[in-house]
Order: structure tokens, then sequence, then C-alpha cells
């Protein structure tokens, strides 16, 4: 196998604390540097709590793994400082299409809204993603990412956990006031506080194969259903940086793992699609089988799960790290107010509320996906054949082909923090919803929304507003005058929040909206403020 | 010939379930016709197809869940 890419190899450090046998307890301890544990410890970091990241090994992904990241996720690492980087490097792409047989039977585009910095979707190798975030996390001195730190075991206590761990120089302990822990769908954290992970185990197998190809197809995603060149199973094709091309194959429950990750068995395969003369190397593969499971409650006294450590879904969609960076996204802002003393402890498990919903309305997604790509009955497929052989004539078919719903946020329409409308709204921007991006001027320079928001809370107002900030308890959220403070360069700002003259938000930390008004009423938004704390 | 429309055809969130088809033995008999040369695997595509073509055309959720179990689906 050829490699397009060098794995760094990070350096294993003996901390201070173990070094001098000194027992220290630290506000958290994250568990895992993964896409996840190193989003929640920027995000963390970025909020001014100390983080230390513990992870076993000394390097990325070994794989592409993940590759398609969303919107929101990206607006989140942009908040972060590597957004940007993610998306120069990364392709994006809009086209997708669907084949069954030897037929193109449709194709979609996923048309992104104009003026919104991110893009839809992107496709990057996880290991890129991880080792840019890395790089930012050196670049963060409250970040304390530790290599070859295994964890071996967890004990907790009323308001703190002991952390038993293993490095190259021995086993010593810690403690830490919460530990959030995002080591991924084989938590080892998550056996340690015997927490349940059930749900559904799909009987089928994948081999995933990145081939490395000058490739003449366009960079688009493309799906079949039951091709000549591999029958009565599925094939996805999708484009990644450095012209590495990711290839799904199903394979079905009885296929051998072993025997089908031998490249002397995966070259024919591709052979077979690409043709007899295409030209490739093969650069990684694997095979891999699929559950949709969660974890009954995301928190366990003072251990946090997120990611793939709290939810497993298929992997039709991409909502798998999309929704665990997410998870961490819902996560910082609240461990940064309980740590301060400025809310209550209870707001700690509102994250379980909000991300619990997410992760049941991601499994379901993904598990309506699976049924249509791998139908459970020889109905199930006749129904799904039919749909497709219907939706290349008849445009009422095409919205139920199901090749993967791709990765959305999700709303927290019913969370007890939002305060409900007692106004009438037009549009998307109702409480418990991420914020739309759209472009601002500030100070004569072209810049976007979301980059305005996501410190603390923000109150946006539409026009004058009678004070500068509004204060509840220890919290304070400056106000943003849209048309003052911020221009609405392309009206785009009244358009998604029907935003009319003294229209007003208040915006959470995490950049989701909290409640909203049409006129602008201090003790409304203080009220608002307490309710969105758990206060 | 004279064709009244059945009391529930007005209520949009209602199955109905009075006769509804002018010509009844005429559609029977253009259904079963329509599957008359196809093997037991086409008719049973083309019934998933009909099926399909019809919930759409109906387009009312409640309806199509009403359908479901009063065809004997297991409907929660």
């Amino acid at each position: 196998m050829m490699s397009t890419y060098t794995y760094p190899k990070y350096p294993y450090r003996i901390s201070s604390e173990q070094e001098a046998g000194r027992l220290v307890r630290h506000p958290v301890v994250v568990i895992g540097a993964g896409p996840v544990g190193l989003t929640a410890a920027l995000d963390f970091a970025a909020r001014g709590i100390p983080t230390v990241v513990l992870d076993d090994n000394d390097t990325v992904s070994v794989g592409s793994r993940a590759v398609c990241y969303a919107k929101r996720p990206l607006e989140i690492w942009d908040r972060l400082g590597c957004g940007e980087r993610m998306v120069e490097r990364g392709i994006s792409w809009r086209i997708g299409k669907v084949f069954f047989e030897d037929d193109l039977r449709y194709q979609f585009d996923l048309l992104p809204e104009p003026d919104h910095k991110m893009p839809a979707m992107i496709n990057l190798q996880q290991y890129y993603l991880e080792e840019f975030m890395v790089e930012e996390c050196a670049r963060q001195p409250l970040v304390d990412l530790r290599w070859k730190h295994k964890l071996l075991s967890l004990q907790q206590h009323e308001d703190f956990a002991t952390l038993v761990v293993e490095t190259p120089d021995g086993v010593f302990s810690l403690e830490a006031q919460w530990v959030v822990a995002c080591d991924g769908a084989n938590s080892d954290t998550r056996k340690m506080v015997g927490a349940e992970f059930t749900g559904q185990a799909f009987q089928d197998r994948f081999l995933i194969a990145d081939v490395v190809m000058k490739a003449h197809f366009p960079t688009e995603r493309w799906f079949w259903f039951d091709p000549p060149f591999h029958r009565n199973q599925s094939v996805l094709l999708h484009r990644q940086a450095d012209d590495v091309w990711r290839i799904d194959f199903q394979l079905g429950w009885d296929a051998d793992p072993v025997e089908e990750k031998k490249p002397e068995n995966i070259i024919p395969r591709v052979k077979a699609m690409l043709g007899p003369d295409a030209q490739f190397e093969l650069e990684w593969a694997s095979v891999y089988q699929f559950a949709c499971r969660r974890i009954d409650r995301f928190r366990h006294g003072r251990v946090i799960f997120a990611g793939d450590a709290a939810h497993q879904v298929s992997p039709f969609g991409a909502r798998g790290a999309n929704s665990g960076v997410q998870d961490v996204d819902n996560l910082g802002w609240k461990l940064k107010l309980v740590l301060d003393g400025l809310a209550p402890e209870t707001l700690v498990d509102t994250y379980h509320d909000e991300r619990a919903l997410a992760a049941d309305d991601n499994i379901a997604n993904s598990t309506r996906s699976t049924d249509f790509i791998t139908p459970k009955s020889a109905m199930s497929r006749r129904f799904r054949n039919a749909v497709l052989e219907l939706a290349q004539e008849h445009p009422f078919a095409r919205p139920l082909v199901n090749s993967g719903r791709l990765s959305t946020p999700t709303p927290y329409l019913a969370s007890s923090l939002n305060t409900p409308d007692e106004d009438a709204f037009a549009g998307l921007m109702a409480p418990g919803t991420a914020c739309a991006d759209a472009p601002v001027r500030v100070d004569g320079k072209d810049g976007w929304f979301l980059g305005l928001l996501g410190g603390g809370f923000t109150v946006v107002t539409f026009g004058e507003a009678p004070l500068g900030e509004v204060r509840a308890g220890g919290i304070a959220a400056p106000v943003l005058r849209i048309g003052i403070d911020a221009a609405d360069a392309k009206g785009r700002l009244a358009e998604r929040y029907d935003g009319a003259d003294g229209t007003t938000y208040l915006i959470r930390p995490d950049q989701h909206v909290a409640a909203r008004w049409r006129s602008f009423d201090p003790d409304k938004i203080q009220g608002a403020i307490t309710r969105a704390i758990a206060a | 010939m004279l064709h009244i429309l059945p009391a529930d055809a007005h209520r949009h969130d209602a199955l109905i379930r009075s006769p509804n088809i002018p010509d009844p033995d005429g559609f029977y008999e253009e259904l079963i016709e329509s599957q008359r040369l196809l093997t037991d695997e086409a008719a049973q595509l083309m019934n998933c197809k009909l099926i399909l073509l019809l919930a759409n055309h109906v387009g009312d959720r409640a309806v199509l869940t009403q359908a479901l179990k009063a065809a004997g689906g297991a409907v929660k």
C-alpha cells in the first residue's frame, strides 16, 4: 500500500505532577484526543478552563475514517480557530448522484443557501482534521495535551473523580472536578462507570478502501444500488484531499472480514468498478460492521460522555463525528458557568437533555437510511427498488430515495433552557435552534455574524438599544446592535431572523437562540438568561 | 349516471371507507388484467410501485397511517 500522508509522532513528556509525585486536582480532564476530544479541549480552553487531555496513543487517526464534515461543526471549528484551514485543505462538494443497476436514476444538489461563511459539507481525511487541531492545541496555553497516557481506572467521589493513569514512566493518579470521556465507541471510561450502551446492531459488513488515483470522476458523491460491478449490494464513491478517493463496498453479513481486508481481494473489486485499465494505488482499507446505540445517561456523576462514547450511528449521513463535535459545543459553556459558580450543577444535566435528543434524532435518521440501503426482507427490497425505478421518471419518488440524510443540527425546540415565544416570528430561528450565519460589515470591514457570537451570552437587537449590556446574576451579556455595531451587509440577518426594528434575540454561548422578542425589554432578557442557565 | 359523493369525502383527515370508485367491476377487472402477463415477482414490484404512486396521490400522512392499519399493518 502507498501513502500520501506521513503520520506525525507526537512526543511523550512526563507531566510535572507525575515527576514530582504530586496529586493535582484539575478542573477538567478529557479522555481521548480524537476529533471530539480535541474539539472539547479547544472549546474549553477558549472559555477559560484549563484542560488536560489524556490519549493512550501518540499520533492521529490511522486511516481517513470520518471524512465528511458538515456546516455546523465547521462553524464550531471556525470559532475555535481551525475551520478555515479545514475548508482550505478539504474538498467541497454539492452534487450527489444515485445509480440503480446500470443507470443514473437521479441526482441532487445540496444547494447550499448563499451567504454563509462555511460550506454545506467538506470531505477531508480525519488525520488532517486531527493534525490541525493538535497544532491549534499547541498554541493554546490552557490545553495540556498528554500523549501515551492511558486511563487504567476511575473512582468517583462527591465532587471530583480520581483517575489512575499509566505512562511510559509508570502509574500515577490525578483528580478532576469533571471528566469528559471522548474515547470512542469502545469507550473504556464507559465500562468503568458501568453505563448501559444499548441499541441495534446491523447484520452487515462494509469494506472501506481508500485509493489514490488521478480520476476522471467529477467531485461528486456517487452512490450505487445493486450495480453490475457489485451485484445486490451498494457502493459509495467520495473524493477526499490529495487525489484520495473513498470507496465503500457493502459486503453482506457472510463476508470474512480478515479475507476481505487483503489487498489481493480488494484490488479486483476496485478494478471491476473502475475498469481493467484504471491506474490506482490502494492506500488504506478497513472492514467494519455497525450499530446504532446510545448511552443511558450522558452524565454519570462527575463523568460526562461525548461523541461515539455516548452514541454510535451507522455511517450513512455522516452523523458520527459531526454530532460529537456539537456535543462538546453544548457542554463547554455549561461546564464553565458551573465551575465558576455562576450556574447550578443542574445546568450540566441539560447537556443530557439536549444532546440525547440529538443522538436519538441522528440514530433515527441513520437507521432509516440503513433500512433503505440494506433492506431486511424481500418485500422491503421490492419497495426500495420500486422507489429507485420510479425516481427516474417521477419526481415524487426522489425524496423517498435515502442513501444517507446528511448531518444537520438538531434544534432543541423543547429544551427547558428556552424561553417560549410570546410574539409571532417567521423563519427557522426558534428558541433552541443553532444560529444561521450571515454576512455583516463591522467598522467598514466584511465579516460574518457568527464571528460576533460565542464568547458568552449575547443580546442581538435590530436597531437602537437602551443598554450596552444586560446583567443577570454574575453574567453580563453585551448588546450587539444590528445596523449600528454591525451592518446587515446583504439583508440576510433581517431575512433569516425575521428582524424588524426592535426585534431582540438572546443568544447562548454555543450560538443557539435562547429567546426572542419584538421589543427590547431588559427584564425579560434578564429572566431569559436566568432560565438559560437553569438557575 | 348519478354520482354521489360519500359522506366523508370532504374530510381530509379520514380514510374513505365507503364506496368511492365508480364502475367497481370495471376497475377490478382492469387491476387483475394489468398483471395477467406478469410473473409473481414482477407483479409484486408493480404492486409496490402502485402503492407508492397512490400514497403520493393521497398525500395526507394521517390518512396513509389509517390505510396501513386498515390493511392489517402493525402500526404504532
